[in-house]
């Protein structure tokens, strides 16, 4: 028991891993053996990492569970862990998907089934690990490892040009995380040259004073990894393609995790270590922002195919989610963190929805389709509130995060408030046009007569997404309660107009210097680092002794 | 208590959601009637207790959403001006529940139970849209009207018609909800509260905009752009006469107790943002005005019964608007709500004649039944009456009140324009008085033009309202025949029996209940003039001042802008004689109906054809829709489809990705081309390269 106290984290990132290594045991002809295996290790994956929920404490250090080790002394990479408010929801978010997406493949996938169940576990590894690493260097290999899975998933389970749209997806997130690592390189040796200690620790980059020259080279690199992911406009086109071949468990993993992990890298990463160019990139952000919101829901109401259409919403939502964080306000980045888990849940569900047609009638062309509402009613229901949480309904989830987006965007700009709240118009206008030319109107094509309607353990794949839906849009108290620190560090790093927030925040801690205190101190320090505020960091509890001049 | 009124529709919506296909249709319909009934009941007690405590009641649910400055309770509240709204929405909701048990009662018991689970819905949305205490609370229920008109006006989704009216009355109300989002944000960013008496207090606090255009002038006319997208007025009011594609109930319930009412409500909610902004009043009345009159001359041409009715709403809620924006906030709320009697009546008795008709909608087509359905004729009549505004009925009381304020009012600052909006008010209110007995005469008196067994089956749901020949909708013509039953059963029972049905009791009994309501409506507001009380106007002012109890905890605060409780009586002249005007004028209305329709229908035809152009233009509703379609839809489907898919996605952008990666391939062939294998090039090419590099060095 005391290793699950003291190594939550652990053990929520390898749990997927131990099912991946048991797979391989089993004969590969044994496919029921092998989605009872995969399925019992996604349900076991979420049920561990739900402590978390639990024993987060909002009030408490920044990190939480944390968990120390060496990894590769020479160059100073250590196997640090730990998550905050923000990249616990993500976690939770990542093992509610993984389970979903492993549940929703039981019949779907019947070939080479042994495979694809390992490559699912092994990228839930991938994800998790990114999203709780400490250390830039682990993030970095857990970033990479992701990859090959879903490029994996997308060459051979995948449908239409399934080998053009992987190598397509691979070669652009290649590219975007070369040149971040070229970053993350630059960031590291500069750390070294200012303080003579060769470490990765994320949490020391996000107390560094970087000259804003530097800084904005390193943010460019982040940049073009990030953008990839997000993906930002003009980098978004390997997404349509990617989520349309890729097979149904692929397109909601992708959709619901994969993407964050392009905005949790500028929330993580680009926001706190370099404060400086994020704000001098504002325009530029904002800008591409903007455009991709209008400009994804105008492509997605041009879409003849159902999940082309869902793809590029997904550029308008996530670019949404861009706009609420770079107006570099605390509700605007709540907004925009919200709205993450909120893309999460509904386009997740979007995409299980396109799924399960696609598997009744292999074809995503939206003329296929029409009066599907007879024949499944709990179906259209399912489809009719995902389709509302979407644009945004009140008392669902999608409302919660575009107002707070929106008003954390507007007490920057109102311009740009007002242009993102016309990208809402658009979204009702594809999303019902969708909804209502496969579902509305009388079935006429013949093969449509016959549709089987939900069963149970497809039920099982939405109801817990609906639920989700229906809790944060009426109830996201706890939700922002356990987001507010993060989202106050961030803020206080990057945007100095929050004084207020920034006393407040300290204020919070047992034993909290005054604002302008740690503002002189950051005057004060020598290029290399700055006084640390106490709590931020938890002490590790089995922390093996550190070097001198690294901490504290 | 207060949560109970919409949690009441919210639990019967819940139960025939998911319950209610294998309920009985009995058990399913009375389930959802009498959650609105118990509604009613308690929300006639929450409005006593308004009525005689004097002060509102509020209750705080939880904290819906905490981040940072933005608090937002999940709050309701009712003072007077909510009392009146909730009275309205679950009494004649009610009604028109129990209406439906007899209407819907083809459908199968599985669309019995979807169909009222909505109407529940639709009740509940719009009582939370009334008794929020602060603009989002308030959202949550305009979005859910607009999610619930979705559902019902596609109730019958398999045609097309109605899936497309959904859809255009959803996507037209969210254009308006970009307004509203954007003057709510406003509001917050300048008075820090989003809480409506907060918002008052706010505004009170301020002096009025009158010759500038400050922050409440920007908000209230962001919140206007609301107010035109659900209440139908213009630019967005073309959802509404397409809604009736929808079940006539449901029509009835949208246009009288439900939806359209909720923007009308929102300004009145804002009483006292909106007076401190004379130019949003100014405009306010103008589009008021103007929408009026729009709607009531496309109103006269129409064919289609239930598309006059539908133009005859947006006329009527102009005259709200009219009201709105001279300040006589309580004047456009008496119009709501005795509007909401007789239109709902209007509507449920021309799903009577309807359903009578198997189906037929079409004016042309019918004629004489004033013997077959003597139940629904003279109840139709009253409403008729009503609503072309014949005293002592309740429509000539909100009328004459609004058409007296618009020519005494003192709102509309600096600028004189008062007899002129009184003007067009009172040739919209001849109009209003000719369209209605245009449909009454065309309807149930003359000849019968429809022989029920070998009349051409023109099913409700199949074909929208029998477009003119010269306008088929392009979209709608390739629909092929109806797949659904309803139309024909309905042609079947008037083929057996030979003559026509007149209402069953289910939908009489609710028709005579509205009959009554409209002719007594109007007593509570009788003006002074006539020795009346106008108790409604004393009753429902203090919702539209900020509270004096609230305005003392806020010293400084000028309470500059209350308007007058009560006119002064010295008018009482001037009042006998406009209202002489506009009794007069509604008489002349009838008339001409009388004279046109019902002693010589020559002479309309002759009308008609000597104006012909005018005529096609107001038939094709000054192609207002078509306008629309060429100047918004088409080229912003052209732009997303060919400019931005497939010219800037496929084109600019994966072309030059995918020129990268073709012209590295390219070089790669190049450069592979280059490894011969042949020691001779490579031997030369060392020799040119040292050469080259010798040569540079010593050039240099």
């Amino acid at each position: 028991m005391t290793l699950f106290q003291n190594h939550l984290l652990s053990v929520i990132l390898f749990t997927p891993t131990v099912g991946a290594l048991l797979l391989l045991f089993i004969g590969k002809e044994r496919d029921n053996a092998i989605r009872w295996i995969a399925n019992i290790f996604g349900v076991l994956g979420f049920l561990v990492s739900l402590p978390l929920w639990f024993r987060y404490q909002p009030q408490g250090a920044a990190w939480q569970f944390v968990e120390h080790a060496d990894w590769i002394p020479a160059i100073g990479a250590t196997y640090f862990l730990g998550v905050d408010g923000f990249s616990m929801l993500l976690v939770l978010l990542t093992t509610l998907m993984g389970l979903i997406a492993i549940l929703s493949s039981w019949t779907a996938i019947t070939e080479r089934v042994k495979e694809f169940y390992i490559f699912m576990l092994v990228l839930q590894t991938g994800m998790i690990g990114a999203f709780v690493s400490l250390d830039f260097l682990l993030f970095f290999l857990f970033w990479e490892v992701m990859l090959v899975p879903m490029y994996f998933l997308i060459g051979i389970w995948g449908g239409g040009r399934r080998l053009y749209s992987a190598i397509k997806f691979f070669l652009y997130t290649l590219v975007g995380s070369v040149v971040m690592l070229l970053g993350i390189l630059a960031l590291y040796f500069y750390v070294y040259t200012a303080t003579g200690v060769y470490t990765f620790d994320i949490t020391q980059f996000q107390q560094l004073t970087i000259p804003s020259n530097v800084q904005k080279w390193i943010f460019l690199a982040f940049f073009l990894g990030f953008a990839v992911k997000v993906p930002m406009f003009p980098f978004h086109t390997w997404l349509p393609d990617a989520h349309t071949d890729a097979p149904t468990a692929g397109s909601v993993i992708l959709a619901a995790v994969l993407l964050k992990m392009g905005t949790y890298g500028f929330i993580r990463f680009s926001l706190p270590i370099l404060p400086d160019a994020s704000r001098a990139f504002v325009p530029m952000m904002i800008g591409l922002s903007l455009v991709g919101i209008i400009y994804g829901a105008l492509v997605a109401l041009a879409q003849t195919d159902w999940k082309r259409l869902v793809a590029y919403s997904s550029v308008s939502h996530m670019a949404m989610v861009m706009l609420g964080m770079f107006a570099l306000t605390p509700v605007g980045i709540t907004g925009s963190i919200v709205q993450q888990l909120n893309h999460g849940i509904s386009t997740g569900a979007l995409f299980l929805i396109v799924g399960i047609v696609y598997e009744r009638r292999h074809t995503r062309e939206i003329s296929e389709y029409g009066g599907l509402s007879k024949v499944m009613p709990i179906y259209a229901a399912v489809f009719m509130i995902m389709t509302m949480s979407s644009i945004g309904l009140p008392a669902l989830n999608g409302f919660i995060g575009e107002i707070l987006i929106l008003q954390g965007v507007y007490v920057v700009n109102k311009i740009w408030a007002a242009v993102a709240a016309s990208g809402i118009v658009l979204g009702a206008a594809y999303m019902l046009w969708l909804y209502q030319r496969t579902m509305f109107g009388k079935i006429e094509n013949p093969a449509n007569e016959k549709l089987k309607d939900l069963n149970l353990r497809e039920i099982a794949t939405f109801a817990p997404l609906i639920a989700l839906a229906f809790w944060i849009g009426i109830y996201p108290t706890p939700i922002l309660r356990r987001l507010e620190s993060s989202v106050t560090r961030v803020v206080l790093r990057v945007n100095s107009v929050y004084g207020p927030a920034m006393a407040k925040a300290a204020a919070d801690c047992n034993n909290p210097p005054s604002a302008a205190a740690v503002a002189a101190a950051q005057a004060n320090a020598p290029a290399g680092f700055t006084i640390e505020p106490p709590c931020t960091t938890e002490p590790a509890p089995a922390a093996p002794p550190r070097r001198e001049g690294e901490r504290r | 208590m207060l949560v109970l009124i919409p949690l009441l529709p919210f639990a019967g919506f819940v139960i025939n959601a998911f319950v209610g296909r294998r309920l009985s249709k009995t058990v399913s319909g009375g389930l959802a009637c009498l959650v609105m009934v118990a509604a009613f009941l308690v929300a006639a007690i929450t409005g006593w207790t308004v009525i005689s405590g004097g002060h509102a009641i509020e209750q705080t649910l939880f904290t819906w959403l905490p981040s940072g400055d933005l608090q937002i309770p999940f709050a309701l509240r009712v003072d007077p001006l909510a009392t009146v709204m909730i009275l309205v929405v679950t009494g004649i909701g009610a009604l028109i529940h129990v209406y439906s048990i007899g209407y819907m009662h083809e459908e199968t018991d599985g669309e019995y139970a979807r169909y009222f689970s909505y109407l529940n819905l639709f009740a509940s949305f719009m009582l939370v849209l009334v008794l929020g205490a602060n603009f989002p609370v308030m959202f949550i229920g305009w979005e859910g009207v607009g999610l619930c008109s979705y559902l019902l006006i596609g109730f019958w989704f398999r045609k097309k018609p109605a899936a497309d009216a959904g859809k255009k009355a959803f996507v037209v109300n969210r254009i308006g909800d970009f307004g509203f989002i954007l003057g709510m944000l406003l509001l917050f960013a300048s008075f820090h509260t989003l809480d409506f008496q907060g918002v008052a207090l706010a505004a009170a606090a301020r002096a009025p905009e009158t010759a500038t255009f400050g922050l409440m002038t920007a908000a209230t006319l962001l919140l206007f752009l609301g107010a035109t997208g659900k209440s139908a007025q213009i630019p967005l009011y073309v959802w509404l006469p397409d809604a009736m594609e929808g079940p006539t109930p449901v029509s009835a319930l949208i246009h009288a107790a439900t939806m359209v009412t909720a923007g009308v409500y929102m300004i009145a909610r804002n009483a006292v943002l909106f007076s401190h902004a004379p130019t949003t009043l100014a405009v306010v009345a103008g589009i008021g005005v103007a929408t009026a009159l729009m709607a009531g001359t496309i109103g006269l041409v129409q064919n289609d019964i239930k598309r006059v009715l539908a133009y005859s709403t947006v006329s009527q809620l102009g005259y709200m608007f009219l009201a709105m924006g001279m300040g006589a906030y309580a004047a456009g709320i008496f119009h709501l709500y005795t509007h909401a009697f007789f239109k709902a009546l209007l509507f449920l008795g021309s799903g009577a004649v309807i359903h009578a008709l198997a189906g037929e909608q079409d004016l042309r087509n019918m004629g004489g039944l004033k013997k077959a359905l003597p139940v629904t004729y003279w109840t139709f009549l009253t409403g008729a009456i009503a609503i072309a505004g014949v005293p002592p009925l309740s429509g000539f009381f909100s009328k004459d009140e609004i058409l007296f304020r618009t020519f005494t009012g003192t709102a509309v600052n600096g600028w004189n324009g008062r007899p002129l909006l009184w003007l067009i008010g009172i040739v919209t209110s001849l109009l209003t008085a000719t369209y209605m007995f245009r449909l009454v005469f065309m309807a149930f008196h003359g000849e019968r033009r429809h022989d029920a067994p070998a009349a051409p089956v023109r099913p409700e749901e199949e074909e929208p309202g029998a477009p003119v020949p010269p306008l088929p909708g392009p979209v709608y013509s390739d629909l092929p025949a109806v797949d659904r039953t309803h139309g024909a059963t309905h042609a079947s029972h008037a083929h057996e029996g030979a003559h026509l049905h007149d209402a069953p009791p289910s939908m009489a009994i609710p028709l005579i209940v509205l009959a009554i309501g409209s002719i007594v409506a109007g007593f509570i507001g009788v003006p002074h003039a006539i020795w009346g009380s106008n108790r409604i106007e004393t009753f429902l002012d203090p919702s539209f001042e900020v509270s004096r109890e609230a305005a003392a905890t806020e010293p400084g605060a000028p309470l500059v802008d209350v308007p007058p409780a009560a006119e002064p009586h010295e008018d009482t002249g001037r009042e006998l004689t406009l209202m002489a005007v506009s009794t007069g004028i509604a008489f002349a209305g009838i008339g001409i109906a009388m004279y046109f329709w019902l002693r010589n229908r020559a002479a309309s035809d002759r009308m008609a054809r000597r104006f012909a152009a005018l005529h096609r233009l107001l038939l094709n509703k000054y192609y207002v829709d078509e306008i629309y379609d060429a100047a918004v839809v088409q080229p912003i489907r052209l732009l997303s489809t060919s400019g931005l898919w497939k010219g800037v996605d496929v084109g600019i952008i994966d072309g030059a990705v995918n020129g990268v990666g073709l012209s590295v391939g390219a070089g790669s062939r190049g450069l592979r081309r280059a490894q011969t294998g042949s020691v001779r090039t490579y031997a030369a090419s060392l020799f040119l390269g040292v050469v080259l590099i010798l040569g540079w060095y010593l050039w240099r």
